[in-house]
């Protein structure tokens, strides 16, 4: 006997103690499926017999089914249900999770039962009798109580040869791939959809009087409907003769509109207002065969409310899905997929107002749907509206899937007037509701998915570190789409007398199989991204900004660089020239890129930093130790031991003449954009595409060029390339830095000439940098070069540093190529976020 | 960092008595932050000086830490002054290694010790929060004259101006031990930071020292308040490190009492004038579960809490940290239960869409629009009137037509250093106006505080009405 259960649904055992539920339950479902309630009865009160438990025990088994069904689980009851309110509190957790409740009743004769009984739990007689009984009474009623599917086993060889058919949910179509045309609302406008097929390629099929009755398209791609094929419009027999011809021959799939549905209920002969075009299908289908108008009616009863199709990735339901219910099937689905979610208000048209359950759309299946009116199409969070008004006198509209290419037809006239105006092209306004985060886009324990590094998780404390930085301080998230990740030092130097040197930073990539890689001057400035656009018109299209900016320049925690807008602009607006003499808009097809800087001199941001922290201590150590040198000279004049203690404190003055030399080379006066350098070492993305990972050769060869057309602003960045596995060249690489911090420079950064690179151990380091000696200073302090300092400092351990450089380095990639493919903006931002919160990790900030 | 004591009484070498000191070794002392070295420089009849010169280990000062800043999360830890001013650290080795010179003991010359002679004082480098005229005011009535002179921060940069050190020489006819004494209590003070945390016991060590004279000098309540209400909050960690990567200093994020209610100082009952308003209009719109969005550390919590009308309290705030200040000055812990369910403190943020806190009655947003930057108002817009969509929101901000009325507020600046903005009346309506059109809502504007003829009230307070039937 073949019992067919749906796949995700929430199966009742339904017996008298001793029919055997839980033997059956275990020969048929996993032990993980199945909740009995003895073994929830015993979680609680430690006796799986104590009556008095059972009321805490079902308590507990709901919230572990709720659990199991909102992620999607099939789920089986063990328990006796045969009361009635038992039973309804088991159909209510299915409706409340959309699947459906499935009964499998175990009827044994009363001998097996009492037997078992006996053997087992030893009930008296007259409880069994009783619950013969209830179960008696029940049996006829579960159909009607709410159960889709109810089998009833009567006999022991009934259950003996029973076995579970597990059946797909009608919406469930994940193994058709397509590729797929999704096509809007169509009603009744039969000639611009047979326009709209023939130029997505399809070839019609008509019958004896030329009527299109079929459509296949050479390479095999299917169409699917979003609904509401009827209504309104000139020649709804015409869609409907169409469409059900496709959907027969396989070449069409369609999902039920409202307009069908309310169709459908006006041909059964049910009292239905005939308005919104009604009265159009209705006339013309009067003029059709009975036949026909049958046909029609058993099509459109037969259409599911959803589909999920290419392996999930897509899901089309007429008025769109919310990710809750996507393959789940319960009343208030259908009537989602039908209808849309209305907030209960009504607009001054006296249409329902619609919940704009796009805006918190989070899902990773893409959902196509139709249903309102716009008068143009546009991405929201990964779902799409395919209803351009046809019948209005808009278009009509198709998807290509997965190619995600529109193609549209126009009206060949208004065929009925709309009550209210074609929604207008989305307004900005509207663009940013849409796109509006959501706490739960940032906060909490998270994990982002990331191409090179899979998973990277984000702790809750480091979110919850971050969203007052994001909140408070960052600029608008819209321009935001990269932080920079930090950057691991090479290990610490073998040499004598220092912390860092080009032999580790060689000898690591030599390690990881890297052999070519590029040597860049590390600038000493203060990091800024800048985000540029040709005009404030792609800042408003591509970044979604409202206000009359050209594009952003801002620091590593996302803050705006300069204070004053209009110092911003006038930066961008000399980069904007640089790029546009450069011809980089042209050869890099973009009107909009992002440039990973330095931002010189450092006294331009950092100016507080250097009279509140760096300058005093230089002027302490000027004051005290000449001082200290006069007390201790003029002691030892008269006899004291004091050679050592002198000659200690001597050299701590150069030290501090050194100190304050170092600091001071990265500052100088400015005056506006006046003495301000940029420094940009990286083209980081563009018009679909992230250049993040291309290589430096690329990179430097296109920088190069903005450095020359703007030499007062640009500043280049010099670099060598180095062949790690070369003695030759890992001395010239090396000599180069030691000129390079000798003169002054703060060091440089050792990249994969590649760009992004894997190694023995999974990805490499995209960069570590390797700071000069003398800059050193102004991180570990004036005196770190004293051989007993040094050797202390030398303990210091970079193994967090450089797993959180790789994890955000991974998140920085992602957030650009989120954006470069034109991801939603909660997307982008996830990833912006997560790299801020990592940064509040605690992690030694010197390395 | 060095100390010199010069004395020009005959014969001056009694000095080495007076302080246990040879004046022909070198002496050296362990202490806890380094070693402290003992030598005169001169040492002769008629005039006879000790130099302490403390040599602190900069590496042990940042990794020898206990507690949460242990392992030097603070990249300004190698770059400190502390190894080369006069501060905490000096007066802690002056206590070690002129301890009996510091309670006046001196076996081979008590009288001498007893007695008040002609002393110079050299701190070459002396942190000053205050500078000169602090120096005077404090070493001046002890007795002093004070010599200070101003350290430049760096020749190379002169617009950068002077350091807060001194140069300081103090002349006097004083005993030894009170010279040693004040220096003990004062350089601490001067320096306004102390090293080590400062706890209940620093109250004894203050009477022990100051007690001959500390309690008949003018300023001696800035004497204590400094020396022992040193307990600067931690900054919290994420915060200040996320500050560093901005090249900006790191420090103390802006203090409980600097937030937006500080500059109402000046007009005490603003901040109460405008929780009542915020009150009475909650009352007269029967808002009864209440969103404090953006509460900070809970002032208007506290005064709902007591109001019996509102059942339900959510606070929010972006600051963790503050949060936990609110809920610690709310007592939250110690409220009886049907109190403690009413109120609920949530992190979250203004500018962003938060489905925990839909369905409520009212959103309050006091003193909140102006410290969001203008390109993300409309998110909040959004966020508040679009997402959460309470009936009433209730918005306050400062009217800075009224800013004018406040003579000690610098012409231009805001009532405080984070506001990103400060709204006429006019452009508060503007921007009210846009809100209601974008979001289908109904505004109404009032005056909270001393309304002025010509530049109205001093606070605006908005109360928008959802309107029901109609959404665009």
């Amino acid at each position: 006997m073949k019992l067919a259960v749906p796949e995700l649904s929430l199966v009742a055992l339904v017996g008298v103690s001793g029919s055997g539920k839980s033997t059956f339950a275990s020969r048929h479902f996993a032990a993980t499926q199945v909740l009995s309630s003895d073994a929830f009865r015993a979680m609680v009160s430690d006796d799986e017999n104590d009556q008095s438990a059972t009321a805490d025990a079902f308590d507990a088994l709901y919230y572990v089914a709720g659990k199991r069904l909102t992620a999607g689980r099939l789920t089986v009851v063990d328990a006796t249900h045969l009361q009635r309110e038992d039973r309804a509190k088991l159909i209510a957790l299915a409706k409340a999770h959309d699947v459906l409740p499935v009964a499998i009743v175990l009827d044994l004769p009363e001998n097996v039962c009492a037997g078992r009984n006996s053997a087992h739990r030893g009930l008296p007689a007259q409880v069994l009798a009783r619950q013969r009984d209830a179960l008696r009474r029940s049996l006829r009623h579960l159909q009607k109580e709410g159960f889709r599917k109810v089998h009833v086993l009567s006999t022991v060889d009934d259950v003996d040869s029973a076995e579970i058919v597990f059946e797909k949910a009608y919406n469930d179509r994940r193994e058709l791939t397509g590729p797929f045309d999704i096509i809007g609302d169509v009603h009744g406008c039969r000639s611009e959809l047979e326009t709209l097929l023939a130029s997505l390629g399809y070839l019609l099929d008509r019958d004896a009087d030329g009527r299109a009755v079929g459509a296949r398209h050479p390479l095999g791609r299917t169409a699917v409907f979003v609904g509401d094929l009827v209504d309104r419009g000139p020649d709804t027999p015409g869609v409907l003769r169409l469409v059900m011809g496709m959907v027969a021959a396989g070449t069409a799939l369609c999902v039920s509109g409202n307009h069908e549905n309310k169709l459908i209920r006006a041909l059964d002969g049910r009292q239905v207002t005939v308005s919104h075009g009604l009265a159009e299908s209705l006339a013309q289908l009067a003029g059709e065969p009975e036949e026909f108008r049958a046909a029609a009616r058993d099509f459109m009863y037969g259409l599911v409310s959803h589909y999920r199709l290419d392996g999930g990735r897509l899901v089309v339901a007429h008025a769109g899905l919310k990710e809750e219910y996507h393959g789940r099937a319960s009343g208030r689905v259908r009537s989602f997929c039908l209808y849309g979610e209305t907030t209960g208000e009504t607009d001054e048209y006296g249409l329902p107002v619609r919940h704009p359950w796009a805006n918190e759309y989070r899902g990773a299946a893409s959902v196509v749907y139709g249903h309102t009116p716009v008068s143009e199409t546009a991405w929201v969070n990964n779902t799409i509206c395919l209803d351009t008004g046809c019948v209005f006198g808009g278009t009509l509209t198709a998807l290509r899937w997965p190619e995600r290419e529109l193609v549209s037809v126009p009206a060949e006239r208004v065929h009925y007037e709309p009550v209210r105006p074609l929604a207008p092209p989305e307004s900005l306004a509207q663009h940013r509701k849409a796109d509006l985060l959501r706490i739960e886009d940032v906060l909490g324990s998270r994990t982002v998915e990331t191409g090179i590094l899979g998973r990277v998780k984000v702790r809750e404390e480091n979110a919850a570190g971050a969203l007052e930085v994001m909140s408070r301080f960052a600029i608008d998230p819209h321009w935001l789409v990269y932080l920079p990740p930090t950057m691991a030092p090479c290990a610490t130097a073998s040499a004598e007398g220092f912390l860092e040197h080009p032999a580790e930073a060689f000898a690591a990539y030599r390690a990881d199989g890297v052999s070519e890689v590029v040597c860049e001057e590390k600038h000493m400035g203060s990091r800024a991204v800048v985000v540029l656009c040709r005009d404030n018109e792609v800042a408003r299209r591509r970044f979604g900004v409202a206000d009359d900016t050209t594009g952003a320049v801002y620091t590593r925690t996302g803050r705006s660089f300069f204070d004053d807008p209009a110092r911003t602009e006038r930066l961008l607006d000399r980069v904007r020239r640089a790029v546009d003499r450069a011809g980089l808009w042209a050869e890099l097809a973009t009107d909009w890129l992002v440039l990973d800087a330095e931002l010189l001199p450092w006294s331009v941001k950092a100016g507080e930093l250097l009279r509140r922290q760096y300058a005093p201590v230089g002027a302490a150590a000027r004051a005290v130790l000449p001082a200290a040198v006069s007390v201790l000279e003029r002691a030892a004049d008269r006899g004291v031991d004091v050679a050592e203690l002198v000659a200690r404190q001597r050299n701590r003055a150069v030290h501090a003449e050194e100190f304050t030399a170092a600091y001071g080379r990265y500052c100088w006066p400015v005056d506006d954009l006046d003495g301000v350098r940029l420094a940009p070492f990286q083209l980081l993305a563009g018009e679909g595409a992230s250049y993040a990972a291309r290589d430096h050769g690329w990179q430097l060869a296109l920088l190069d060029r903005l450095v020359a057309a703007d030499q007062d602003l640009i500043r280049a960045t010099t670099r060598v390339v180095v062949d790690v596995r070369d003695e030759a060249s890992v001395a010239a690489g090396t000599a180069w830095w030691t000129d390079l911090t000798d003169a002054g420079g703060e060091g440089m950064v050792v990249k994969p000439f590649a760009g992004f690179a894997r190694g023995r151990h999974g990805v490499v380091q995209p960069g570590v940098k390797c700071r000069g000696r003398e800059y050193l200073r102004i991180i570990y302090g004036p005196d770190y070069t004293e051989p007993a300092h040094l050797s202390r400092l030398r303990q210091r351990n970079l193994g967090r540093k450089r797993s959180l450089a790789l994890r955000e380095y991974a998140l920085g990639l992602e957030s650009l190529a989120r954006f470069a493919a034109g991801e939603p903006l909660w997307r982008i931002h996830e990833a912006v976020f997560a790299v801020l919160a990592l940064e509040s990790e605690p992690v030694d900030p010197r390395l | 960092m060095l100390l010199t004591v010069t004395t020009t009484h005959r014969p001056a070498t009694d000095l080495g008595y007076l302080l246990h000191k040879h004046p022909d070794r070198a002496q050296r002392f362990d202490v806890t932050t380094g070693v402290a070295h003992v030598v005169y420089p001169e040492a002769a009849e008629d005039r006879c000086t000790a130099a302490l010169l403390l040599e602190v280990d900069p590496i042990e000062l940042v990794r020898g830490r206990r507690g949460s800043a242990a392992e030097g999360f603070s990249l300004g830890q190698y770059v400190n002054d502390r190894p080369y001013v006069a501060s905490s650290l000096l007066a802690v080795a002056l206590g070690k290694v002129f301890g009996s010179a510091l309670k006046g003991r001196c076996e081979a010359r008590q009288e001498l010790a007893a007695t008040p002679i002609p002393l110079e004082i050299h701190l070459p480098v002396l942190p000053c929060r205050g500078g000169s005229p602090l120096a005077e005011r404090l070493f001046g009535p002890l007795g002093w004259s004070v010599t200070a002179r101003p350290i430049p921060l760096d020749p190379a940069f002169p617009d950068w101006g002077d350091s807060h050190y001194l140069d300081l020489r103090l002349a006097g006819t004083l005993r030894l031990a009170d010279a040693l004494t004040q220096l003990y209590v004062l350089l601490p003070v001067l320096d306004d930071a102390k090293h080590y945390w400062v706890s209940v016991d620093e109250v004894d060590k203050l009477i022990r020292a100051g007690g001959d004279w500390l309690g008949a000098h003018p300023d001696r309540e800035l004497i204590t308040t400094r020396y022992l209400a040193h307990q600067r909050r931690f900054a919290e960690e994420a915060l200040s490190r996320l500050t560093e990567l901005d090249d900006r200093p790191a420090e103390a994020p802006e203090s409980a009492s600097a937030g937006h209610d500080a500059a109402d100082d000046r007009l005490p009952s603003l901040a109460d004038q405008r929780r009542a308003a915020i009150l009475a209009e909650l009352r007269a719109c029967d808002a009864r579960r209440v969103v404090d969005l953006g509460c900070g550390e809970g002032n208007l919590l506290r005064a709902l809490l007591t109001d019996q009308f509102v059942t339900e309290i959510v606070g929010v705030d972006a600051a963790p940290r503050t949060l936990a200040v609110a809920a610690s000055r709310l007592r939250l812990e110690q409220l009886p239960e049907r109190q403690r369910d009413r109120i609920t403190l949530l992190h979250g943020s203004a500018t962003y869409a938060d489905s925990r806190l839909t369905g409520y009655d009212a959103v309050v947003l006091s003193e909140v629009v102006e410290h969001v930057d203008p390109p993300r108002l409309p998110d909040l817009a959004s966020a508040v009137f679009g997402a959460a969509r309470p009936r009433t929101v209730i918005v306050t901000t400062p009217n800075v037509e009224y800013n004018v009325r406040w003579p000690t507020l610098p012409s231009g600046a805001t009532r405080h250093p984070d506001h990103r903005f400060e709204w006429t009346r006019t452009e508060f309506a503007d921007w009210a106006e846009q809100v209601c059109a974008a979001h289908g809502y109904a505004a109404r504007i009032e005056p909270v505080g001393p309304v002025d003829p010509e530049v109205g009230a001093p606070t605006q307070l908005a109360v928008f009405s959802r309107e029901s039937a109609v959404t665009r």
